[in-house]
Protein backbone atom coordinates (compact mmCIF):
# COMPACT_ATOMS: atom_id res chain seq x y z
CA UNK A 1 0.00 0.00 0.00
CA UNK A 2 0.76 3.56 -0.64
CA UNK A 3 1.46 5.81 2.77
CA UNK A 4 -0.82 8.72 2.84
CA UNK A 5 0.83 11.48 1.32
CA UNK A 6 -1.90 14.33 2.48
CA UNK A 7 -1.90 15.48 -1.62
CA UNK A 8 -6.08 16.14 -1.93
CA UNK A 9 -7.26 17.33 -5.61
CA UNK A 10 -10.55 18.98 -5.71
CA UNK A 11 -12.33 19.61 -8.69
CA UNK A 12 -15.59 22.08 -8.17
CA UNK A 13 -18.29 22.20 -11.21
CA UNK A 14 -19.50 25.65 -10.63
CA UNK A 15 -23.39 25.48 -9.82
CA UNK A 16 -24.76 26.97 -12.96
CA UNK A 17 -22.33 27.03 -15.32
CA UNK A 18 -20.33 23.94 -17.55
CA UNK A 19 -17.70 25.06 -15.55
CA UNK A 20 -14.97 22.96 -13.76
CA UNK A 21 -13.07 24.60 -11.33
CA UNK A 22 -9.51 22.29 -9.87
CA UNK A 23 -7.58 23.07 -7.10
CA UNK A 24 -4.29 21.27 -6.77
CA UNK A 25 -2.44 20.12 -3.81
CA UNK A 26 -0.01 22.91 -4.44
CA UNK A 27 -3.13 25.32 -4.19
CA UNK A 28 -2.90 26.56 -8.23
CA UNK A 29 -6.34 26.79 -9.42
CA UNK A 30 -7.21 25.99 -13.08
CA UNK A 31 -10.59 26.11 -14.95
CA UNK A 32 -11.91 23.87 -17.89
CA UNK A 33 -14.44 22.96 -20.03
CA UNK A 34 -13.43 19.03 -20.25
CA UNK A 35 -12.89 16.80 -17.21
CA UNK A 36 -10.15 14.98 -19.00
CA UNK A 37 -8.05 18.08 -19.92
CA UNK A 38 -8.82 19.34 -16.06
CA UNK A 39 -6.87 15.74 -14.75
CA UNK A 40 -4.30 16.24 -17.06
CA UNK A 41 -3.62 19.97 -15.85
CA UNK A 42 -4.06 18.38 -12.27
CA UNK A 43 -1.81 15.28 -12.87
CA UNK A 44 1.45 17.34 -14.59
CA UNK A 45 1.88 18.77 -11.26
CA UNK A 46 4.08 21.28 -11.26
CA UNK A 47 4.04 21.08 -15.11
CA UNK A 48 1.93 23.60 -16.99
CA UNK A 49 1.26 25.28 -13.50
CA UNK A 50 1.99 28.31 -14.55
CA UNK A 51 2.72 31.63 -12.50
CA UNK A 52 0.10 33.60 -13.91
CA UNK A 53 -3.01 31.08 -12.28
CA UNK A 54 -3.75 31.74 -8.76
CA UNK A 55 -1.79 30.21 -6.37
CA UNK A 56 -3.72 29.05 -2.83
CA UNK A 57 -2.66 30.44 0.51
CA UNK A 58 -0.91 27.19 1.39
CA UNK A 59 0.92 26.75 -1.43
CA UNK B 1 -11.98 -8.78 -27.27
CA UNK B 2 -13.83 -8.76 -24.33
CA UNK B 3 -13.89 -5.58 -22.33
CA UNK B 4 -11.12 -5.92 -19.08
CA UNK B 5 -9.54 -3.57 -16.80
CA UNK B 6 -6.49 -4.66 -15.66
CA UNK B 7 -6.71 -6.55 -11.50
CA UNK B 8 -5.08 -4.88 -8.82
CA UNK B 9 -2.97 -7.09 -6.74
CA UNK B 10 -1.30 -6.60 -3.01
CA UNK B 11 -4.89 -5.55 -2.39
CA UNK B 12 -7.89 -6.87 -0.31
CA UNK B 13 -10.84 -7.59 -1.31
CA UNK B 14 -14.02 -9.17 0.07
CA UNK B 15 -14.84 -12.27 -0.59
CA UNK B 16 -17.82 -13.04 1.09
CA UNK B 17 -20.27 -11.64 4.20
CA UNK B 18 -19.66 -13.15 7.47
CA UNK B 19 -22.77 -15.14 7.29
CA UNK B 20 -22.04 -16.56 4.23
CA UNK B 21 -18.76 -17.83 5.39
CA UNK B 22 -20.11 -21.46 7.85
CA UNK B 23 -19.24 -25.23 8.17
CA UNK B 24 -20.31 -25.61 4.44
CA UNK B 25 -17.32 -24.96 1.44
CA UNK B 26 -17.87 -21.73 -0.10
CA UNK B 27 -16.32 -21.38 -3.67
CA UNK B 28 -15.38 -17.61 -4.89
CA UNK B 29 -13.17 -16.66 -7.61
CA UNK B 30 -10.94 -13.49 -6.91
CA UNK B 31 -9.07 -12.24 -9.56
CA UNK B 32 -8.83 -15.10 -11.44
CA UNK B 33 -8.01 -16.80 -8.87
CA UNK B 34 -10.31 -20.16 -7.66
CA UNK B 35 -10.76 -19.69 -3.49
CA UNK B 36 -12.24 -22.28 -1.44
CA UNK B 37 -13.80 -20.42 2.16
CA UNK B 38 -14.99 -21.97 5.27
CA UNK B 39 -14.70 -21.74 9.28
CA UNK B 40 -13.02 -23.78 11.94
CA UNK B 41 -15.04 -26.01 13.80
CA UNK B 42 -13.28 -24.95 17.33
CA UNK B 43 -12.92 -21.09 16.98
CA UNK B 44 -14.60 -20.42 14.05
CA UNK B 45 -11.76 -18.75 12.18
CA UNK B 46 -12.37 -17.49 8.63
CA UNK B 47 -9.96 -19.86 6.17
CA UNK B 48 -9.15 -19.36 2.41
CA UNK B 49 -7.77 -21.69 0.58
CA UNK B 50 -6.52 -22.30 -3.27
CA UNK B 51 -9.92 -24.14 -4.77
CA UNK B 52 -8.00 -27.01 -6.53
CA UNK B 53 -6.52 -30.19 -5.47
CA UNK B 54 -2.85 -30.42 -6.33
CA UNK B 55 -3.19 -34.11 -7.61
CA UNK B 56 -6.01 -33.57 -10.43
CA UNK B 57 -7.08 -29.99 -10.34
CA UNK B 58 -10.41 -30.79 -8.22
CA UNK B 59 -12.19 -28.13 -6.48
CA UNK B 60 -11.67 -28.55 -3.20
CA UNK B 61 -15.28 -26.21 -2.91
CA UNK B 62 -16.97 -29.37 -4.31
CA UNK B 63 -15.90 -31.61 -1.11
CA UNK B 64 -16.20 -32.17 2.09
CA UNK B 65 -15.27 -31.20 5.24
CA UNK B 66 -13.55 -33.27 8.02
CA UNK B 67 -13.46 -31.55 10.78
CA UNK B 68 -10.94 -28.72 9.76
CA UNK B 69 -9.87 -30.20 7.10
CA UNK B 70 -11.09 -30.79 3.62
CA UNK B 71 -11.00 -33.96 1.95
CA UNK B 72 -11.45 -33.94 -1.94
CA UNK B 73 -14.01 -35.11 -3.56
CA UNK B 74 -12.35 -36.98 -6.11
CA UNK B 75 -9.59 -39.34 -4.24
CA UNK B 76 -9.37 -38.16 -0.96
CA UNK B 77 -6.63 -35.84 -1.04
CA UNK B 78 -6.53 -34.21 2.37
CA UNK B 79 -5.48 -30.56 3.56
CA UNK B 80 -5.66 -28.86 6.64
CA UNK B 81 -6.34 -25.16 7.16
CA UNK B 82 -2.86 -24.07 6.62
CA UNK B 83 -3.31 -25.87 2.87
CA UNK B 84 -0.89 -28.53 3.72
CA UNK B 85 -1.26 -31.95 2.85
CA UNK B 86 -2.09 -34.39 5.45
CA UNK B 87 -2.79 -37.79 3.99
CA UNK B 88 -3.21 -39.45 0.65
CA UNK B 89 -4.43 -42.35 -0.71
CA UNK B 90 -2.99 -45.73 -0.31
CA UNK B 91 0.67 -44.51 0.31
CA UNK B 92 2.41 -43.22 3.87
CA UNK B 93 4.73 -41.23 2.28
CA UNK B 94 3.26 -37.29 1.45
CA UNK B 95 4.92 -35.24 -1.94
CA UNK B 96 6.71 -32.87 -0.55
CA UNK B 97 4.83 -30.71 -2.96
CA UNK B 98 1.21 -31.37 -1.78
CA UNK B 99 -0.32 -28.46 -0.46
CA UNK B 100 -2.07 -25.51 -1.68
CA UNK B 101 -2.05 -22.20 -1.10
CA UNK B 102 -3.41 -20.14 1.83
CA UNK B 103 -4.76 -16.50 1.74
CA UNK B 104 -4.94 -14.22 4.49
CA UNK B 105 -8.07 -13.23 5.91
CA UNK B 106 -9.47 -10.58 8.35
CA UNK B 107 -13.09 -10.46 9.17
CA UNK B 108 -14.42 -6.97 10.10
CA UNK B 109 -17.64 -5.14 10.44
CA UNK B 110 -19.36 -8.36 9.13
CA UNK B 111 -17.32 -8.71 5.51
CA UNK B 112 -15.22 -11.68 4.91
CA UNK B 113 -11.85 -9.57 3.34
CA UNK B 114 -9.00 -11.71 1.52
CA UNK B 115 -5.74 -10.10 0.35
CA UNK B 116 -4.50 -10.88 -2.94
CA UNK B 117 -0.79 -10.86 -3.59
CA UNK B 118 2.18 -11.48 -1.66
CA UNK B 119 1.16 -13.04 1.83
CA UNK B 120 4.15 -11.00 3.43
CA UNK B 121 2.67 -7.78 2.54
CA UNK B 122 -0.91 -8.18 3.45
CA UNK B 123 -1.27 -5.61 6.46
CA UNK B 124 -5.05 -5.53 8.19
CA UNK B 125 -4.63 -2.10 9.36
CA UNK B 126 -5.50 -0.96 5.71
CA UNK B 127 -8.52 -2.33 5.16
CA UNK B 128 -10.97 0.39 5.09
CA UNK B 129 -14.04 0.50 7.26
CA UNK B 130 -17.97 -0.12 7.03
CA UNK B 131 -19.16 0.09 10.94
CA UNK B 132 -22.38 0.38 10.23
CA UNK B 133 -23.07 -3.37 8.69
CA UNK B 134 -22.35 -4.49 12.22
CA UNK B 135 -23.31 -2.08 14.31
CA UNK B 136 -26.49 -2.81 16.47
CA UNK B 137 -27.74 0.81 16.21
CA UNK B 138 -28.08 0.47 12.22
CA UNK B 139 -30.55 -2.24 10.32
CA UNK B 140 -28.85 -3.27 7.09
CA UNK B 141 -30.27 -5.70 4.18
CA UNK B 142 -27.95 -6.82 1.85
CA UNK B 143 -27.06 -9.31 -1.05
CA UNK B 144 -24.72 -10.03 -4.01
CA UNK B 145 -25.04 -10.53 -7.40
CA UNK B 146 -22.76 -11.38 -9.69
CA UNK B 147 -22.25 -9.62 -13.06
CA UNK B 148 -20.58 -10.42 -16.06
CA UNK B 149 -18.88 -7.08 -17.18
CA UNK B 150 -15.93 -5.86 -16.17
CA UNK B 151 -15.63 -4.58 -12.48
CA UNK B 152 -14.17 -0.85 -14.11
CA UNK B 153 -17.82 -1.04 -15.82
CA UNK B 154 -19.78 -0.81 -12.09
CA UNK B 155 -17.06 1.81 -10.78
CA UNK B 156 -18.08 4.09 -13.15
CA UNK B 157 -21.48 3.06 -12.19
CA UNK B 158 -21.02 3.71 -8.89
CA UNK B 159 -19.20 6.78 -9.54
CA UNK B 160 -21.75 8.65 -11.57
CA UNK B 161 -25.02 8.62 -9.65
CA UNK B 162 -26.60 10.69 -12.32
CA UNK B 163 -27.62 7.22 -14.51
CA UNK B 164 -29.99 7.11 -11.55
CA UNK B 165 -32.08 9.74 -13.24
CA UNK B 166 -32.24 7.29 -16.01
CA UNK B 167 -31.79 3.81 -15.02
CA UNK B 168 -33.26 3.98 -12.02
CA UNK B 169 -36.31 6.39 -12.27
CA UNK B 170 -39.37 5.78 -10.08
CA UNK B 171 -37.03 3.86 -7.52
CA UNK B 172 -34.04 6.04 -6.50
CA UNK B 173 -33.42 8.43 -9.60
CA UNK B 174 -35.09 12.10 -9.79
CA UNK B 175 -34.56 14.50 -12.32
CA UNK B 176 -32.63 16.64 -10.04
CA UNK B 177 -30.17 14.23 -9.47
CA UNK B 178 -28.87 14.59 -12.97
CA UNK B 179 -28.71 18.28 -12.76
CA UNK B 180 -27.10 18.83 -9.90
CA UNK B 181 -23.14 19.53 -10.50
CA UNK B 182 -21.00 17.07 -7.91
CA UNK B 183 -17.72 18.19 -6.06
CA UNK B 184 -14.97 15.34 -6.68
CA UNK B 185 -11.80 14.94 -4.19
CA UNK B 186 -8.88 12.76 -4.57
CA UNK B 187 -7.06 11.79 -1.72
CA UNK B 188 -4.06 10.51 -4.07
CA UNK B 189 -2.14 8.53 -0.69
CA UNK B 190 -5.25 7.19 0.72
CA UNK B 191 -5.87 5.72 -2.85
CA UNK B 192 -9.70 7.35 -1.83
CA UNK B 193 -11.93 9.52 -4.27
CA UNK B 194 -14.99 11.76 -2.97
CA UNK B 195 -17.37 12.85 -4.87
CA UNK B 196 -20.31 14.71 -3.38
CA UNK B 197 -23.77 16.20 -4.50
CA UNK B 198 -26.20 18.28 -2.46
CA UNK B 199 -29.38 18.75 -4.15
CA UNK B 200 -31.67 21.41 -2.07
CA UNK B 201 -35.36 20.87 -3.15
CA UNK B 202 -35.23 17.93 -5.04
CA UNK B 203 -38.63 15.46 -5.69
CA UNK B 204 -38.60 12.63 -3.37
CA UNK B 205 -37.82 9.64 -4.90
CA UNK B 206 -40.26 6.28 -4.43
CA UNK B 207 -37.56 4.38 -2.53
CA UNK B 208 -37.43 7.46 0.57
CA UNK B 209 -40.64 8.48 -0.15
CA UNK B 210 -42.40 5.03 1.00
CA UNK B 211 -40.21 4.37 3.45
CA UNK B 212 -39.69 7.66 4.90
CA UNK B 213 -43.39 8.67 4.80
CA UNK B 214 -41.74 12.17 3.76
CA UNK B 215 -44.34 14.07 2.08
CA UNK B 216 -43.10 16.93 -0.95
CA UNK B 217 -39.73 17.95 -1.65
CA UNK B 218 -36.45 16.76 0.04
CA UNK B 219 -33.23 18.03 0.67
CA UNK B 220 -30.90 15.25 -0.89
CA UNK B 221 -27.23 15.00 0.02
CA UNK B 222 -24.83 12.26 -1.77
CA UNK B 223 -21.53 12.12 -0.35
CA UNK B 224 -19.67 8.99 -2.17
CA UNK B 225 -16.22 7.78 -0.73
CA UNK B 226 -14.73 5.10 -2.80
CA UNK B 227 -11.56 3.53 -1.10
CA UNK B 228 -10.03 1.82 -4.02
CA UNK B 229 -10.05 -1.22 -5.39
CA UNK B 230 -12.71 -3.00 -3.29
CA UNK B 231 -14.99 -0.91 -1.02
CA UNK B 232 -17.62 1.95 -1.87
CA UNK B 233 -19.43 3.90 0.63
CA UNK B 234 -22.50 6.11 -0.66
CA UNK B 235 -23.34 8.39 2.61
CA UNK B 236 -27.09 9.56 1.95
CA UNK B 237 -28.69 11.86 4.01
CA UNK B 238 -32.26 13.24 3.11
CA UNK B 239 -35.07 15.79 5.23
CA UNK B 240 -37.33 17.84 4.51
CA UNK B 241 -36.43 20.77 1.90
CA UNK B 242 -34.81 23.19 3.86
CA UNK B 243 -34.32 20.97 7.21
CA UNK B 244 -30.46 20.75 8.01
CA UNK B 245 -28.76 19.45 10.61
CA UNK B 246 -28.44 21.57 14.22
CA UNK B 247 -25.33 24.01 14.26
CA UNK B 248 -24.03 21.68 16.89
CA UNK B 249 -23.61 19.06 14.50
CA UNK B 250 -26.46 16.57 15.60
CA UNK B 251 -29.00 15.78 13.18
CA UNK B 252 -32.09 14.80 14.68
CA UNK B 253 -34.56 15.67 11.76
CA UNK B 254 -32.41 13.80 8.69
CA UNK B 255 -32.94 10.43 7.52
CA UNK B 256 -29.14 9.15 7.47
CA UNK B 257 -28.88 5.81 4.82
CA UNK B 258 -25.36 4.15 4.67
CA UNK B 259 -25.43 2.80 0.70
CA UNK B 260 -22.03 -0.01 0.64
CA UNK B 261 -20.95 -1.47 -2.29
CA UNK B 262 -17.65 -4.26 -2.74
CA UNK B 263 -16.61 -4.14 -6.09
CA UNK B 264 -14.47 -7.65 -6.35
CA UNK B 265 -13.50 -8.62 -9.78
CA UNK B 266 -14.03 -12.36 -10.07
CA UNK B 267 -12.33 -13.77 -13.22
CA UNK B 268 -11.92 -11.42 -16.57
CA UNK B 269 -15.07 -9.85 -17.63
CA UNK B 270 -16.84 -10.60 -14.41
CA UNK B 271 -17.34 -9.22 -10.85
CA UNK B 272 -19.25 -9.95 -7.77
CA UNK B 273 -21.47 -6.63 -6.63
CA UNK B 274 -22.18 -6.63 -2.74
CA UNK B 275 -24.88 -4.23 -1.98
CA UNK B 276 -26.02 -3.24 1.39
CA UNK B 277 -28.44 -0.85 2.54
CA UNK B 278 -28.37 0.17 5.99
CA UNK B 279 -30.47 2.90 7.87
CA UNK B 280 -30.56 4.39 11.21
CA UNK B 281 -33.91 5.36 11.06
CA UNK B 282 -37.63 3.34 11.61
CA UNK B 283 -35.07 0.64 12.62
CA UNK B 284 -37.63 -1.73 14.70
CA UNK B 285 -40.33 -1.38 11.62
CA UNK B 286 -40.04 -4.77 9.58
CA UNK B 287 -42.36 -3.29 6.85
CA UNK B 288 -39.81 -0.70 6.11
CA UNK B 289 -37.01 -2.99 5.98
CA UNK B 290 -38.92 -5.58 3.44
CA UNK B 291 -39.56 -2.62 1.31
CA UNK B 292 -36.09 -1.45 1.19
CA UNK B 293 -35.04 -4.89 0.68
CA UNK B 294 -37.31 -5.51 -2.29
CA UNK B 295 -36.89 -1.91 -3.74
CA UNK B 296 -33.09 -1.86 -3.74
CA UNK B 297 -33.02 -4.99 -5.06
CA UNK B 298 -34.65 -4.30 -8.36
CA UNK B 299 -32.32 -1.10 -8.09
CA UNK B 300 -29.54 -3.71 -8.57
CA UNK B 301 -30.78 -5.77 -11.09
CA UNK B 302 -31.70 -2.76 -13.18
CA UNK B 303 -27.71 -2.33 -12.95
CA UNK B 304 -26.84 -5.52 -13.50
CA UNK B 305 -28.60 -6.07 -16.44
CA UNK B 306 -27.50 -2.48 -18.30
CA UNK B 307 -24.01 -3.57 -17.17
CA UNK B 308 -24.64 -7.30 -18.56
CA UNK B 309 -25.83 -5.36 -21.82
CA UNK B 310 -22.81 -2.68 -21.81
CA UNK B 311 -20.04 -5.74 -21.98
CA UNK B 312 -21.87 -7.49 -24.25
CA UNK B 313 -21.83 -4.60 -26.52
CA UNK B 314 -18.00 -3.01 -25.49
CA UNK B 315 -17.33 -6.84 -26.89
CA UNK B 316 -18.26 -6.56 -30.23
CA UNK B 317 -16.83 -3.12 -31.09
CA UNK B 318 -13.77 -2.42 -32.91
CA UNK B 319 -10.62 -1.65 -31.68
CA UNK B 320 -10.01 1.94 -30.69
CA UNK B 321 -13.32 2.93 -30.30
CA UNK B 322 -13.71 6.32 -28.98
CA UNK B 323 -15.48 7.27 -25.55
CA UNK B 324 -17.01 11.05 -24.62
CA UNK B 325 -16.12 12.30 -21.18
CA UNK B 326 -18.16 15.13 -19.47
CA UNK B 327 -18.61 17.04 -16.37
CA UNK B 328 -21.03 14.14 -14.59
CA UNK B 329 -17.80 11.53 -15.41
CA UNK B 330 -15.01 13.66 -13.34
CA UNK B 331 -15.35 11.52 -10.20
CA UNK B 332 -15.11 8.19 -12.33
CA UNK B 333 -12.33 9.57 -14.31
CA UNK B 334 -10.54 9.89 -11.14
CA UNK B 335 -11.36 6.73 -10.07
CA UNK B 336 -10.16 5.11 -13.19
CA UNK B 337 -6.98 6.83 -12.88
CA UNK B 338 -6.24 5.41 -9.19
CA UNK B 339 -7.27 1.84 -10.37
CA UNK B 340 -4.47 2.35 -13.32
CA UNK B 341 -1.85 2.94 -10.24
CA UNK B 342 -2.83 0.73 -8.18
CA UNK B 343 -2.74 -2.07 -11.34
CA UNK B 344 1.06 -0.65 -11.76
CA UNK B 345 1.88 -1.05 -8.05
CA UNK B 346 0.18 -4.34 -7.73
CA UNK B 347 2.38 -5.64 -10.85
CA UNK B 348 5.67 -4.89 -9.45
CA UNK B 349 8.28 -7.84 -8.69
CA UNK B 350 8.20 -8.49 -4.69
CA UNK B 351 11.11 -10.25 -3.65
CA UNK B 352 9.65 -14.23 -2.62
CA UNK B 353 9.65 -14.63 1.33
CA UNK B 354 10.60 -18.45 1.13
Amino acid sequence: MTAPTGEVYRIDWLPGTDILHGTCHCGREHTSQDPIEMWEWMLAHPRGHSVDEPQGADA
Amino acid sequence: MPHTTAFARNQWYVAAYSHEVGRDLLGRTILGEPLVFYRTEDDGTAVALHDRCVHRRFPLSESRLDGDRIVCGYHGFTYDTTGSCVYVPGQKRIPRTARVASYPVVEQDALVWVWIGDPALADPQVIPRAPHLASPEWVTVSGMEPIDADYGLLVDNLLDLSHETYLHGGYIGSPEVAETPITTEVDEGAGVVRVSRHMGDAECPPFYAKSTGIKGRITRWQDIEYHAPCLYLLHSRIAPVGVLPEEDGSDPNGFHTEITYAITPSSDGKVYDFWAVSRDWATDDAEVTEFLRGNNHTVVMQDVDALNLLQRTLGSERAGYQELSINIDTGGLAARRILARLVEEGAKPVEKVQ
